[in-house]
């Protein structure tokens, strides 16, 4: 695509109000036009992003069935979640903790190693690679369900204790989605093999986007492995995508709350074993409808995803 | 001899390291570590490709099979030829689900590229308040306040509307970020250009932008598909009439009910498969005819 440079007239004054404009049209013609073009964003964006947070935030202030209006109650679904809230603290919180901590972080590391190693490849096996370790991150909830459930399947049929069976390893099938003790640890296989995301691919071109002469500057420097060459040259070089990646991953593994109730097949999860803050929110509010104490929850949530963001951007975008 | 020792020297260079033109015996560490990774992450790939076409026996068969003998589109015929519960055909789901999906991409490009350039190249007061804003609603989890849009939407006589799978997606800050970042690439002289030639803000929008960003707006397509298609949680929460219900949900009906039944999960998993690889091929095909503009996109992705 080329562009005709031209001489610009010296009287031309591309951004002057239209000469003879009515008086309020000052403001209309100067910036009139921005705000038009941002207001059917704008418009969606109040209505169902800023509009619920606010209800949210509102309503975890009061007492709310969705028959009778809310009526205020203070703080009180704050202090009966911190200290009544037997199901929130022994299971829902510490599940949440293990979860977001292994899938986040986690799911950040792996994908950034996998884009690293990737970009030591050509362009052809490399876009082939990438393109099926981000293809599982498409299938985002129901699509997968029936693979998981196959190969979990509680009976001798299933295929990993059909394996298992014929290895010798188990004497009889083990019920991989309705155990306790097997749950959590599918349920957060499933949310990474499915996280290699808009981060992952993020993180991909910022890798490949960085200059080859840093890397030679570097090697002149004394830099002499690979693994110094990551830490000094490759992370610095691409904080912006180190961060739009870590922000992705956090939302990812918040938002990846659900699949504990669609493995299990049931909001509670067998014994809580799988139950995470999201389905602590559904379970009191679309189940109890106790939507105050849901509402509350909710925010809890949002302050988490803040206050992890906060915590990435302080790791990545501190020093500049 | 020298040039040709400096020859040898670059390619050896240009095939190791970042972004190598071809293959080196290097890289084969590389291949070695990636193999199991993406072995894990093709298997359940493979599978439901492969349980799709399964006949009956080798759905049942014992051991269970991973790869399909004899391939037969029989989990298709009946998946088509099935009612839901309720009488309404399988192709009406698909059918709402390719007009929804169609719907909102289209909106959703609208509604992204117009904000995003007012965002990059209009000058006005609250520009960067209104991006930085956007910034923090890239941390929004839409699942953290399905309550309280629960109540919006039934405020705005949304329940049981076609119009609520489109609206609620429409304001996607990654999309609005990704586009905004994308346009910032092109020069301010070319819009300045254009406006000395007398193009109205409209006319720049769609002649000078829009051309020049079709590697942000393939993006934004792509993210808004995968998060409709996919979408069930709307036709589950939000909609009672079993015509305006989309595929998705129609699959998790499928799915549930091979759990809850027990003896005949396995009948049911074929024709769950079919359905499962009906919604994952599209998926897969526009993705693959869209990556390289994704990745352009994503080299301005940078978050600051």
């Amino acid at each position: 695509m080329t562009t005709q440079t031209r001489e610009r007239p010296a009287f031309a004054q591309p951004s002057a109000a239209l000469p003879g404009a009515p008086p309020l049209g000052g403001w209309a013609a100067r910036e009139g036009s921005a705000y038009a073009f941002l207001s059917l964003y704008a418009l969606a964006f109040i209505v169902f992003i800023v509009l619920p947070v606010l209800a949210a935030f509102g309503l975890s202030f009061t007492f709310f069935d969705t028959i009778q209006p809310p009526t205020f109650t203070g703080l009180k679904n704050y202090i009966v979640l911190l200290t009544q809230d037997d199901i929130f603290m022994r299971y829902v919180l510490p599940n949440t903790v293990q979860f977001a901590v292994l899938v986040g972080p986690g799911g950040y590391a792996l994908a950034f190693m996998l884009a690293w190693t990737l970009a030591q490849l050509p362009k052809l096996p490399r876009t082939i690679l990438a393109l099926i370790l981000y293809s599982p991150s498409m299938t985002t909830g129901v699509a997968m369900t029936v693979v998981w459930k196959t190969i979990f399947s509680g009976d001798q049929n299933g295929y990993l204790n059909s394996f298992l069976l014929g290895l010798n390893l188990i004497q009889e099938p083990v019920q991989w989605l309705q155990s306790p003790q097997y749950l959590m640890t599918i349920m957060i296989l499933v949310t990474l093999w499915s996280s290699m995301g808009v981060g992952f691919l993020a993180m991909l071109a910022g890798i490949l986007e960085i200059n080859p002469e840093l890397y030679e500057a570097g090697s002149l420097d004394g830099i002499s492995n690979r693994f110094q060459e990551i830490v000094h040259i490759t992370i610095p070089s691409m904080r912006p995508q180190m961060l739009f990646g870590a922000v992705m991953a956090i939302v990812g593994t918040f938002q990846a709350g659900a699949i504990g109730v669609t493995l299990s097949g049931g909001n509670p999860t067998p014994q809580y074993a799988g139950q995470l803050i999201v389905n602590h929110i559904e379970d009191f509010g679309f189940l109890r409808y106790e939507m105050g104490y849901a509402a509350a929850v909710s925010v809890v949530l949002l302050l988490m995803v803040l206050f992890f963001s906060r915590l990435a951007n302080r790791l990545f975008a501190g020093e500049d | 001899m020298a040039t040709l020792r400096r020859a040898l020297f670059k390619t050896n260079i240009r095939n190791s390291g970042i972004n190598p033109q071809g293959f080196h015996p290097s890289q084969i560490k590389f291949y070695v570590i990636l193999a199991p990774l993406v072995a894990f992450m093709l298997l359940p790939m493979i599978f439901i490709f492969s349980h799709a076409f399964k006949p009956p026996d080798e759905l049942f068969a014992f051991p269970p099979r991973f790869f399909v003998v004899n391939p037969t589109l029989k989990n298709f015929t009946d998946l088509f030829s099935k009612m839901s519960t309720s009488g309404v055909p399988v192709s009406r789901y698909l059918f709402n689900s390719v007009l929804v999906t169609a719907l909102t991409v289209g909106a959703s490009i609208l509604v992204s590229t117009t904000a995003a350039y007012a965002l990059s190249k209009k000058r006005f007061k609250l520009k960067q308040t209104l991006f930085a804003i956007n910034t923090v609603a890239l941390m929004f989890v839409p699942i953290a306040v399905t309550i309280p849009r629960f109540l919006i939407i039934e405020r705005l006589a949304l329940l049981d509307n076609f119009w609520v799978h489109i609206l609620p997606g429409l304001a996607m800050p990654v999309g609005l970020f990704l586009i905004k970042q994308f346009i910032d690439g092109v020069p301010d002289e070319v819009v300045e250009a254009a406006q000395i030639d007398g193009a109205n803000d409209v006319q720049i929008y769609l002649t000078v932008i829009l051309p020049m960003i079709l590697p942000a707006v393939a993006t934004i397509a792509i993210l808004t598909f995968q998060a409709t298609w996919n979408n069930a949680e709307t036709s589950t929460l939000y909609v009672t009439n079993e015509s305006l219900k989309t595929f998705a949900f129609y699959l998790t009906t499928l799915t549930a009910t091979s759990a809850s039944t027990g003896a005949n999960t396995v009948a049911g998993q074929g024709v769950a498969a079919a359905a499962s690889l009906i919604m994952f091929l599209p998926n897969l095909i526009i993705f693959v005819l869209l990556q390289s503009q994704v990745m352009s996109t994503m080299s301005h992705s940078g978050l600051k």
